[in-house]
């Protein structure tokens, strides 16, 4: 089996799914003869014509806007956001028109549209590079939201996004395009959007995690093993709907939470899970569940010194494990 | 509000004390902390000052009674304060004369007696604690560890404890600040008590007390044995001798350590040591650039004549150096005067782990080159640790190293290894940034070195010329 990157798994998986599916069609910035600025569509172009991988104009209300009419039409829209900061111009459609429509139509209409956007730092993006976008998705019901952490799932988790009758916010870890590598199969198969995975099994304490900071956290996971915590790592891969099963089930295991993002803090994606856990898990706890998160600043900052204080890395997620373990 | 003034615990052992003399009586105005009463102890007597200010409302102990820590022995309160008359009666109080008759059955509750009496309110929002008078005649099945504080019990391990019937008393805490952690309350289900974690870390064993700390024992030790048991002295520096009350064992989760013969030794060395010499503590650092470029440069030719070069060698050469330069350090003190030593043997710390340290002895070391000292402490510490050592390698020291640097240790305050007149306690080689040549900073590999000297023999001046000369030759190692 090829080991390919997350880059190109996300591109097979288009490209299949344009091949299988004539409905299915790309729109975003740059995303035809440029083959995107991530070179996630290279090729794409080229192959199906500029009627199905269509560059449109620096409007993201309106590649998100045309996606839904062209969903509600039929279509199956993959619609890129070249960067996840610019994606607030759409928020407007996406919460209020895709998120609602099945809903407010009495499930007679829906938006089977799959919005991709890079997220997250740590690549000297700056402000307006950096963002994680997460938490404000994973907030409105109606919207699955989904991050892969490795090729493999990259590419099964797509495939199901592009063939989910509901709008998907599919975010990538850009920062892993093309740091994380994998075995992935040619050819046709599914992720299921939804189970979370454990990608470690541990008793010591459970961390959970995704994207880009699951890759780090296996790293930590190791380095702690060599000192004797033994860490279970889950991978969460789907944000909503969350996979409450598996994480209970694995802190009831371990009794030991942590939860790993680079987004903000307050208010971050992690504040649900450990809600999760205090209401149902809560007498499996045999400490606080604690958090590793980007700081509570504005943004990532550009100066790399400082952004490397912001980022969570392998070093902060294994000091983290430590001190939990410790408890 | 009325403000209550109870029988202070003056002490860890002592559990009542009698009232003498009352100072100021019912009704009399005092101020905060304006001495009320006198009482007397098994150890000491003092002065009780008024834990408030105000008016005396009632004394509740009489003079001349004897009653346990925590009893009430007077209100004080605003003038014309009424006590209800439930708080004004005396609790938990014996008259002196039938103390010991109550010793011998009192109970370890000991509750207090008016919170007994039929159709009173209870005495207090918060109980009158009173302490048990003599927790050796509780019974003996009572837990072992009825009075431990478990510290935080974490939803899982309350769980556990509950569904499996566990007494946490009886589960030793692993976790932050002893706390009992689910692997605990597991660990003791699937083992028992019987397979509890082996004994604390000793306390010479933990960081901030290490051996390095104190260089000196089985050298003197083999010179003079001394009785084991009487005259044993506690380890504490500075104290003079005094009768210890018997340590209780096993008191909420205290633990005692039984000694080995050479931790008594260390014990005796280091009391006596500090008894002996005023000691003075100076404190230099070392650019270590040359030694370290030097060390780089020949540790593998070095390892080619099998030798095992130590920045450990460095700091004997450049010790050996300053006592040649400065003899006065290479001394002992006697009544008669100074004893100049001819000779230069430097004895080196060697750490034994949790066994303790031994100093051996490499005599004549101003006459070793480097490879030579290098051989000698690579032979010695192999042997040290081997148990290999003759009696006569641990004698005749002129001078101390002791590397607590090893330990990560920046610098500190070495006890003198008697009958020497000083010890160098060499710290970590740390990078550091420096200003050098030229108001330039710089990143360096630095080190304190710390000369502790007896002050007897050394003033402040000379013994900062000895180790300005150490400092000197390490800084000017040639190539």
């Amino acid at each position: 089996m090829a080991e390919i990157t997350m880059i190109d798994a996300i591109r097979q998986a288009m490209d299949d799914e344009l091949a299988r599916d004539e409905n299915v069609f790309i729109v975003g910035e740059d995303v035809g003869k440029r083959g995107g600025v991530f070179r996630a569509t290279v090729g794409l172009f080229d192959k199906y014509g500029g009627e199905r991988v269509i560059d449109s104009p620096l409007a993201e209300l309106s590649i998100v806007g045309v996606g839904i009419g062209a969903a509600l039409y039929g279509m199956r829209p993959i619609c890129e956001i070249q960067f996840a900061d610019f994606i607030y111009p759409a928020f407007n459609q996406i919460v209020s028109e895709a998120a609602k429509m099945c809903y407010r139509s009495n499930g007679e209409w829906t938006v089977p549209m799959v919005i991709r956007a890079p997220y997250g730092g740590g690549i000297g993006g700056g402000l307006y590079h950096s963002q994680s976008v997460e938490a404000l998705f994973a907030h409105i019901p109606g919207l699955k939201v989904v991050i892969p952490s490795n090729p493999y799932d990259a590419k099964g988790l797509l495939k199901s996004a592009v063939r989910d009758p509901n709008p998907v916010i599919y975010l990538e870890p850009k920062k892993g395009y093309r740091l994380i590598r994998g075995e992935v199969p040619e050819g046709d198969y599914t992720v299921p959007i939804g189970p979370a995975q454990v990608t470690r099994q541990g008793s010591d304490l459970t961390v959970y995690a995704y994207g880009m900071m699951h890759y780090y956290t296996l790293q930590a996971a190791e380095k702690l093993a060599g000192e004797g915590v033994d860490v279970e790592v889950v991978d969460l891969r789907t944000l909503y709907p969350v996979d409450r099963q598996t994480v209970l089930e694995s802190v009831s295991k371990t009794g030991k939470a942590l939860i790993v993002h680079e987004d903000n803090l307050t208010g971050g994606y992690g504040g649900e899970i450990a809600a999760i856990i205090a209401e149902e898990a809560f007498t499996y706890l045999d400490a606080p569940v604690r958090r590793l998160c980007g700081p509570d600043v504005p943004a990532v900052p550009f100066s790399h010194p400082l952004q490397d204080w912001f980022m969570p890395n392998p070093d902060k997620i294994a000091q983290a494990m430590r001190d939990l373990a410790a408890y | 509000m009325a403000t209550k003034v109870i029988m202070p615990q003056l002490g860890e052992s002592v559990v009542e004390g009698t009232v003498t003399t009352w100072l100021k009586k019912e009704g009399e105005t005092i101020a905060e902390f304006e001495s009320l009463l006198e009482i007397n102890t098994d150890k000491v007597d003092t002065e009780i000052p008024s834990p408030a200010g105000g008016t005396i409302l009632k004394i509740i102990v009489p003079e001349g009674q004897t009653v346990t820590a925590g009893t009430i022995l007077a209100w004080i309160g605003e003038p014309g304060e009424v006590l209800p008359a439930s708080l004004a009666e005396p609790v938990e109080a014996r008259p002196a004369d039938t103390l010991r008759q109550a010793q011998d059955i009192a109970l370890p509750q000991a509750r207090p007696q008016g919170a007994l009496r039929a159709g009173t309110e209870p005495p207090l929002a918060e109980p009158v604690e009173a302490r048990p008078v003599d927790t050796s005649t509780s019974s003996a099945t009572a837990p072992v560890a009825a009075a431990r504080d478990l510290g935080f019990i974490s939803p899982v391990v309350a769980r556990l404890a509950a569904d499996k019937k566990v007494d946490l008393t009886r589960v030793k805490g692993t976790g932050q600040g002893g706390r009992i952690t689910k692997k605990d309350v597991l660990d003791y289900l699937e083992k028992g008590e019987k397979a509890e974690p082996a004994a604390v870390a000793a306390p010479w064993e933990t960081p901030g007390e290490g051996d390095l700390f104190r260089p000196t024992e089985l050298q003197f030790g083999t010179e003079k044995p001394q009785a084991e048991a009487p005259g044993l002295r506690q380890a504490q520096p500075t104290a003079p001798v005094q009768p210890v009350a018997p340590v209780q064992p096993a008191k909420g989760g205290e633990q005692l350590i039984p000694h080995t013969t050479m931790r008594k030794r260390i014990a005796e060395h280091m009391v006596n040591s500090k008894h002996t010499s005023p000691h003075v503590t100076t404190v230099m650092e070392s650019d270590f650039k040359r030694v370290a470029a030097h060390y780089a440069k020949n540790k593998d030719a070095f390892a080619r004549d099998g030798v095992k070069l130590t920045y450990t060698a460095y700091f004997a050469a450049a010790t050996a150096a300053a006592l040649r330069a400065f003899p006065l350090v290479n001394s002992s003190w006697s009544d008669e005067g100074v004893i100049i030593h001819p000779q230069v043997n430097l004895a080196i710390a060697v750490s034994l782990g949790a066994e303790g340290l031994i100093v051996p002895v490499i005599p004549n070391a101003d006459g070793l080159s480097l490879l030579g000292l290098a051989r000698a402490i690579n032979d010695i510490a192999t042997r040290a640790r081997a148990h290999r050592l003759n009696p006569d390698e641990v004698r005749g020291g002129t001078f101390s190293i002791t590397n607590h640097g090893t330990s990560g240790s920046l610098f500190a305050t070495p006890v003198i290894n008697q009958p020497q007149c000083a010890i160098l306690g060499v710290g970590a080689v740390q990078k550091r940034a420096v200003v050098v040549e030229g108001d330039a900073i710089a990143v360096r590999p630095m080190v304190y070195l710390s000369l502790t000297f007896d002050h007897r023999i050394l003033d402040g001046a000379s013994a900062d010329g000895f180790l300005a000369k150490v400092v000197e030759v390490l800084n000017n190692w040639p190539d």
